[in-house]
């Protein structure tokens, strides 16, 4: 119970002090993170809309396998995108080993399924409500995957919430392919580990909470920037 | 999804650029080696003396050996002298070069119910903790200290993975892993001194027996190849390997301790004397 205390009295003194290596680190965190959720939203928003437009032969496998997919251990992740990008790996040239790009390219791979399956499920269900009105206007399968993300746009959010909730908190493969380097990829999760291997509980803790109150914060500032809960449905 | 993606690109080009500085050295080293917190003293002297960014991977030496095989590092810092031999001896490594020891203790609960602390050397007192069937960590993750440990059962006439699971515990873990471990379960524990010393968490534990010989603890630095991997910065590998052979590398590292003791002793030979 101590040990929790000091761990609060330690995320206090690095917050006040604005220590100069949590700023760092929590800005990569938020960079590697953020920038994975991007490219995970924009690859997995469009995939799961046209799975519940489309139909086709294996449409429920797919589904299935998405889901399944949600709980993809991180640390496999890690060791197979470390094999690709290893210099002796296929992708070795591009020299991304050990660099936030490959901790990002991890992160983008942890959070599709998750962002896919909970955007398909929410598009899906808005889609049977659409279904006769787009096509009775004419719409191409194109303009109805747009519309679909356009008006579920909150519920997408939700999925896109969850994948950043997901990245951020996980250490497993970025731990594999950043190597935790300091000043080059160390992140609030690794740091977190690496000062719980040296004994430090209280700093690790104080990382810790640190690290929570982000995605507190990155959650309240989505919230109030897309002003959900205040007007209508949407 | 245009501004998403936008956004995304921006912020990859952003990541590229942070790491677009010129003179990065990727060194592979022991976790051992790191919790002693030496790292924290060496880096800034040889960034100021040389310009060079050290990057370090903090590994057990099983991984930071791959990774030189790799090439996903431009050298490497040990301490387990056949697997080094072996590295070079297949070509992945140019050559040996010891830069400095310290030693393994034998840590374990104060009261010691073994008995290890009056033990005449290192294997009897590993054969009081089997007879005694107490608790032992193994760190069970192929590094430097794990390999010793195992040399070290050997040396005492004891399998130890016949008690795999009952008072044999392999954690698979780093260094301040398993010390974290052996404090929650009142175990036996074979650490390096420095990490034992640089730890924050000893909650029960102490030192129960050192000074065997058998406990001396070799750190050795092995440049990786660059005719097997073309891409590794050998210049500048070389200028970090003249800087912690040099008299003043040397130096930082023989002067620095924790709490008053000593960590480590440089021992780097001159030029010419490759192990």
């Amino acid at each position: 119970m101590w040990e929790i205390w000091q761990g609060i009295i330690a995320a206090a003194r690095l917050l006040v002090t604005l220590d100069a290596d949590l700023v760092e680190i929590t800005l990569r965190s938020l960079q590697v993170t953020l920038t994975a959720v991007a490219i995970g939203s924009a690859i997995a928003l469009p995939l799961g809309a046209w799975l519940a437009v489309q139909r086709f032969r294996w449409r429920r496998a797919v589904i299935a396998t998405l889901n399944a997919l949600m709980g993809l251990p991180p640390v496999v992740v890690g060791l197979v995108v470390y094999l690709l990008l290893s210099r002796s790996g296929p992708f070795g040239a591009l020299g991304l080993i050990f660099t936030p790009t490959a901790m990002i390219i991890a992160q983008v791979i942890i959070v599709v399924p998750l962002i896919a399956s909970i955007a398909h499920q929410a598009i899906r269900e808005l889609w049977s409500d659409y279904h006769d009105l787009l096509l009775s206007l004419g719409a191409s399968k194109r303009q109805r995957i747009a519309t679909l993300i356009w008006d579920a746009r909150r519920a997408l959010l939700t999925a896109g919430l969850a994948g950043f909730g997901r990245a951020i908190g996980e250490v497993g493969a970025i731990m594999i392919v950043g190597g935790n380097i300091d000043h080059a990829t160390r992140v609030l999760t690794t740091a977190i580990a690496l000062e719980t291997s040296k004994g430090d509980f209280a700093l690790a803790l104080g990382l810790g909470f640190v690290l929570i109150g982000l995605a507190l914060l990155v959650n309240y500032a989505i919230h109030a920037l897309s002003r959900t809960e205040r007007e209508g449905r949407w | 999804m245009r501004p998403i993606l936008t956004a995304a690109l921006m912020l990859l080009a952003w990541a590229g650029l942070a790491q677009a500085q010129e003179k990065v050295v990727r060194l592979a080293v022991t976790t051992s080696f790191h919790n002693s917190g030496l790292a924290e003293v060496l880096l800034p002297e040889i960034r100021r003396d040389l310009g060079l960014t050290v990057q370090l991977l903090v590994v057990g030496t099983g991984q930071a050996l791959r990774l030189g095989q790799a090439g996903d590092v431009d050298a490497v810092l040990v301490h387990s002298r056949a697997a080094e031999e072996e590295f070079v001896a297949q070509g992945w490594g140019t050559h040996r070069r010891e830069i400095m020891y310290n030693d393994f203790v034998l840590i374990g609960p104060e009261d010691d119910p073994a008995g290890v602390a009056g033990a005449a050397g290192a294997a009897e007192a590993l054969q009081r903790i089997a007879t005694a069937g107490a608790p032992f960590v193994s760190r069970g993750d192929d590094s430097g200290t794990h390999r010793r440990e195992r040399a070290l059962w050997q040396a005492a006439g004891i399998d130890p993975l016949h008690a795999s699971g009952r008072w044999y515990r392999e954690a698979g873990a780093g260094m301040g892993a398993a010390l974290n471990i052996a404090a929650g379960m009142g175990a036996y524990v074979l650490s390096d001194r420095a990490t034992w010393l640089n730890f924050g968490h000893k909650d029960g534990l102490r030192i129960l027996f050192e000074g065997d010989p058998a406990l001396f603890n070799q750190y050795a630095f092995i440049p990786v190849n660059p005719e097997r991997h073309g891409h590794v910065k050998a210049d500048l590998v070389a200028a970090l390997e003249a800087w912690l052979t040099s008299e003043k590398g040397q130096r930082l590292i023989g002067v620095y301790e924790i709490d008053g003791q000593k960590l480590f002793v440089p021992n780097a030979a001159q030029e010419g004397s490759d192990g």
